[in-house]
């Protein structure tokens, strides 16, 4: 944000600050130990908004559980925004220094009271105005978000209607206040930091940048093609067209994990060469020409990661791959020798000086100060320096360093796919504590408190409207696919909301159902929010009837 | 922690004595951590850097000139002026006497250190009898708890309570010689609130708690400490980053902690960064 694709705070900050805000995030079961550092703060008297249209292990700690309509973020964000400006809230000479744009902002939200926006997101008036005001007046406070936010058609726009908050209040760049994203995987920052973007070389610069590209053309002494590539949205359509038609999968599942499943293998099928490079043979290197057994990260491997708070670690191997499994670094560099462009001797920490020399946020980062500091916070000019555990300070210098921080006008927009007579359902997907994603890492160990079975979760009076028991096997249809699944009560949903998990995709095909509708800007699907329908297998029995 | 980024708050400095040195120390600083600081060894079971003291094992008491008893160095705070001695002959009677109590009550066999602890302070480990046996607790198949080996020192309740994990599964359950650790009504842990975070574990310095690869090693006799490496990385998992310690015996993940001082994790885990490392094994 504001030009750097990180959170702008450490979580020692988390544990310190006074107000958080947790925006579409089930933290405590899919971000355990960051939910610790929320605790902390807890313990320490901070006051915790959990935002979510479920009630989950998360809630339950918050000091206030404010349940929006799935997809109204931005109305809700707008009405805090309201609220925060109609009542005095804002911190006006930050707003004049460091932001521009405030006073679009004022007129776009002067009529999103939240008693006018409690028929959209179904959030009763009286608490969007507590939360503001508690947001408003603090210290400190923290807006942390997950995919709740950002598996929408509109995630950037979410996400921007939470930083108007931010720039409202003064709340980032300073100790205990921030926007920080949580990063569902290990290394998504920091495969961004390193450039797997098609629009960003290493270190965030941007690929069409003719002055940025030279300088990596020079180091690299190849020639870099001029304009962005494709994200994997993009590569999909780009299928779709027949004008894609090799790919080189490494890591990723998307057979199973992308949405609208059904439609991405269809795809995957119809390539020329697909080549998949993994440490099992998933879905999609069932589907693969050449499949390439790697070396996993973890133990495994060298190299580094980058976390949620900008923190650069290092990867260590500490046992041996099995037979035939090869480091990734190894593969790549092999494949490029046989391509006719001998990269080198592939060792981690060698690519990492590499670099090093063309990322200057990552200059100062040498392996031998990752280990002694146990790991660094991007940017790190230069190896004097400490590292960065809080981002964005400088909209505080007087006078402002850097452009100023732009506040966005945003329209409420509802999910890409309405709901129907046909479709009456809701759907939204996420995780559990004990497993992770598609499951190909974590089904293998024994947990004691996985479910025997997946289960389509209803609320308990939904059981009723679409006649079905608890135990029950169903089918759940959306446009796409349907699966098959037995139903359980939550009384943590929405009567309006049904959730399932992408966590064993054998049993219950989740990808089936979701919808493909992305956000051009972030290519992220919406995952959270599919239109679905509960069918019946069996017709019910005479002797039921009159249940 | 160590790893804070330079970014420490203000504190007063502190001068105090210890065995007869000068010392300046920072406020807030325990007595404990300025001894260890100047290299004493002054021996502790129930102390860990990530939880707050819990003043059980008594094993870490020094002597405070004019304070009528010992004090444990772990939880007293270092004030100006204090005058500390670590091992005089009081300070030597007390740890004797607490680690012959602690033998004849505990199975103590697989405590780290407790043997040279012994040696050091002269104390007869049959000096007041020998532990009763009891049964392993054997519930779940992540790790199991061997209670002939708990010392009572309530680690495990404060990382699964406010000091950590907040999902207080377990407590003290019992009085006098009955007490015990035990999950509400003693159910097994998988139909307790446990999520098999594993930090009790972590933090156990007696081997009550043992994960599944340790508890089968020690029953085989091939659990080897000599052995084994150490080596920090990163969970594969979500984005928190993790540090991970992987301790490997003969090519083997035969067990995972996390640094105290690792300012992402404070040294606690989840159940995946804990235990969901079976996958690489399964190819």
């Amino acid at each position: 944000m504001f030009g750097a694709g990180g959170g702008t705070s450490s979580y020692r900050e988390v544990g310190e600050t006074d107000v958080i805000l947790l925006w579409g995030s089930n933290a405590r079961e899919t971000h355990p130990i960051f939910f610790h550092h929320v605790l902390r703060a807890l313990e320490r008297g901070a006051r915790l908004y959990a935002i979510d249209p479920r009630a989950t292990p998360s809630t339950r700690w918050a000091t206030r559980h404010l349940a929006p309509q799935l997809g109204s973020d931005i109305a809700l964000a707008n009405a805090v925004a309201h609220v925060l400006i109609d009542e005095g809230l804002i911190d006006e000479t930050f707003i004049r220094r460091a932001t521009i744009g405030f006073e679009a902002l004022r007129t776009a939200v002067a009529d999103a009271s939240p008693e006018r926006t409690e028929p959209v997101t179904g959030v009763p008036a009286p608490l969007v105005r507590e939360l503001a005001r508690d947001y408003g007046r603090a210290e400190r406070a923290m807006i942390c978000w997950t995919l709740g936010i950002t598996e929408h058609h509109d995630a950037v726009d979410n996400v921007l209607s939470l930083i108007n908050l931010a720039l409202l209040t003064g709340h980032v760049g300073k100790w205990g206040s921030g926007l920080n994203p949580l990063r569902g995987q290990n290394n998504v920052q920091g495969g961004g930091d390193a450039g797997a973007l098609p629009h960003k070389l290493p270190g965030f610069q941007d690929v069409e940048d003719d002055a940025v590209r030279a300088r990596f053309e020079q180091a690299w002494g190849a020639s870099i093609p001029p304009k962005k590539g494709l994200h994997l949205t993009d590569q999909l359509h780009a299928m779709e067209r027949g004008a894609l038609r090799a790919l080189y999968c490494l890591g990723e599942n998307p057979a199973q994990s992308e949405a609208d499943a059904g439609r991405v293998r269809r795809l995957l099928r119809g390539l020329d060469h697909l080549v998949v490079q993994d440490l099992f043979l998933t879905k999609t290197a069932e589907l693969a020409h050449v499949v390439l057994p790697a070396a996993a990260s973890l133990g495994e491997s060298e190299g580094t990661v980058t976390n949620s708070e900008r923190r650069v670690q290092r990867l260590r191997r500490a046992i041996s791959p099995p037979a035939g499994a090869r480091d990734d670094l190894w593969i790549v560099c092999e494949l490029s020798k046989r391509l006719g462009r001998d990269l080198g001797e592939p060792v981690a920490e060698r690519v990492w000086d590499e670099l090093r020399a063309l990322s200057p946020m990552h200059r100062g980062m040498s392996y031998a100060r990752l280990e002694a500091l146990g790991g660094i916070q991007w940017p790190c000019p230069d190896e004097s320096h400490a590292g960065t555990p809080l981002l964005h300070d400088r909209l505080w210098a007087q006078p402002r360093e850097g452009p100023p921080a732009p506040f966005h006008v945003l329209e409420a927009e509802p999910p890409a796919e309405p709901l129907s007579d046909d479709y009456p359902l809701r759907l939204t997907t996420g995780r559990r504590l004990d497993d992770y994603n598609t499951g190909v890492q974590s089904r293998a160990f024994p947990s004691p408190r996985r479910r025997a079975e997946e289960t389509i979760d209803l609320a308990p009076s939904a059981l009723a409207r679409f006649g079905v028991r608890e135990g029950e096997r169903v089918i759940v249809r959306s446009r796409r696919g349907a699966v098959e699944a037995p139903v359980r009560a939550d009384p943590g949903l929405p009567p309006g909301l049904a959730f399932l998990t992408l966590h064993r995709p054998e049993q219950v095909d989740t990808n089936l159902l979701t919808i493909e509708a992305t956000d051009p800007r972030a290519g992220t699907a919406e995952f959270k929010a599919a239109a679905v329908r509960i069918e019946r297998i069996a017709p019910r029995p005479p002797a039921e009837a009159g249940e | 922690m160590a790893h804070d980024g330079g970014l420490v708050p203000l504190r007063r400095k502190v001068q105090l004595t210890i065995d007869g040195a000068h010392v300046t120390a920072t406020e807030g600083q325990t007595i404990l951590d300025v001894a260890r600081s100047l290299g004493l060894d002054v021996p502790t079971l129930c102390f860990a850097p990530n939880l707050s003291p819990a003043n059980a094992c008594r094993l870490c008491v020094v002597e405070l000139e004019g304070a009528r008893t010992l004090v444990p160095s772990c939880a007293r705070l270092v004030e100006p002026g204090m005058v500390v001695t670590t091992d005089s002959p009081r300070v030597r009677d007390a740890r004797r006497m607490v680690l012959e109590l602690l033998a004849a009550t505990v199975d103590m066999q697989a405590t780290p250190r407790f043997a040279e602890w012994c040696a050091r302070y002269g104390a007869r480990v049959d000096r007041f009898g020998a532990p009763e046996a009891r049964a392993v607790v054997d519930d779940n198949a992540l790790f199991v708890r061997d209670y002939a080996k708990c010392m009572l020192c309530y680690k495990c309740v404060e990382a699964c309570g406010d000091d950590a994990q907040h999902t207080f599964a377990i407590a003290v359950a019992g009085r006098g010689a009955h007490a015990t650790i035990a999950t509400e009504l003693d159910t097994p842990l998988p139909d307790s609130a446990c999520v098999f975070c594993g930090n009790c574990v972590g933090v156990c310095p007696t081997a009550a708690l043992q994960f599944r690869a340790e508890h089968e090693l020690r029953a085989a006799g091939s659990w080897d400490e000599t052995k084994q490496t150490r080596t920090d990385t990163v969970c594969p998992y979500c984005g928190v980053g993790c540090v991970l310690t992987l301790h490997v015996q003969d090519d083997r993940i035969v067990k995972v902690t996390s640094p105290s001082d690792s300012a992402v994790t404070h040294g606690q885990l989840c159940v995946k960064g804990r235990f969901g490392f079976e996958y690489l094994g399964r190819r």
